[in-house]
């Protein structure tokens, strides 16, 4: 999967925890998810468990922590996906 | 036999909401409690009408239901000692209620929870609140986490 396939899923998987519609049509690499989305930095688990299932990957501690952009997770769920393969 | 884990929650007089635990695993918790009729918040809500607040029933379901069981599942799970560290508190990350009936004062009720996840230390639950004639007074999903826990060190 290319970078620009998984920010379009992403946006699908984010959807559900930001009120935000605006922002979330116009997103990039550099869109934080707190900061510029407004999610509850709780919510961000939820998004993590989700990406999961969609992706059929696991997504341990240390990569959870660097999943704070939508670059940041591109690049964790384009790892995993490579793992996966 | 359950009761040990009370001990360990961080609420205090007028504002613990926990009388006991009468079930409790690593998916599901069930507790009781009694309204008190002369607590705080009667004489206000409302002034010769007491009826518990929504706000106190969500925090009963968040005390039984999200608390003890994360402190259950954290204390099974990694060598913290919630008692000796005063900057560990329990925070409600999000709640979606809905309410069916009335809890008037000296009620009880009994909550139960069943664990959705506890994945990075956010713990989330689908809640039930019941009267004593078994029927439904709230339920909803409830999420919460540990205040300043830094559980990939002791997880």
């Amino acid at each position: 999967m290319t970078r620009t396939e998984i920010l379009d899923e992403l946006k699908k998987v984010i959807a559900p925890y930001t009120t935000n519609k605006e922002m979330l049509a116009s997103i990039n690499e550099q869109t934080d998810l707190i900061k510029d989305l407004k999610i509850n930095s709780a919510n961000l688990v939820d998004i993590i468990i989700d990406a999961e299932a969609k992706y059929d990957i696991e997504i341990d501690y240390d990569s959870a922590d660097k999943m704070v952009n939508v670059g940041t997770c591109i690049d964790v769920i384009s790892e995993k996906l490579n793992q996966k393969a | 036999m359950n009761n040990h884990i009370l001990n360990h929650l961080p609420y205090k007089s007028s504002f613990r909401f926990v009388d006991n635990i009468s079930l409790l695993s690593e998916n599901e918790v069930r507790g009781e409690y009694t309204l008190k009729q002369d607590s705080f918040f009667y004489e206000d809500h409302f002034a010769g009408n007491p009826v518990t607040p929504g706000v106190i029933i969500t925090e009963i379901m968040a005390q039984i239901g999200l608390v003890v069981l994360g402190i259950f599942l954290i204390l099974k799970e990694t060598d913290l000692n919630f008692d000796d560290d005063e900057n560990l508190f329990p925070l409600l990350t999000s709640t979606d209620v809905s309410f069916f009936k009335m809890v008037l004062p000296g009620q009880k009720v009994t909550v139960v929870s069943k664990k959705q996840y506890f994945r990075f230390g956010k713990l989330k639950c689908y809640v039930e609140m019941l009267d004593s004639e078994h029927e439904l007074v709230a339920s909803g999903m409830f999420s919460g986490i540990i205040k300043n826990i830094d559980l990939k060190k002791n997880g």
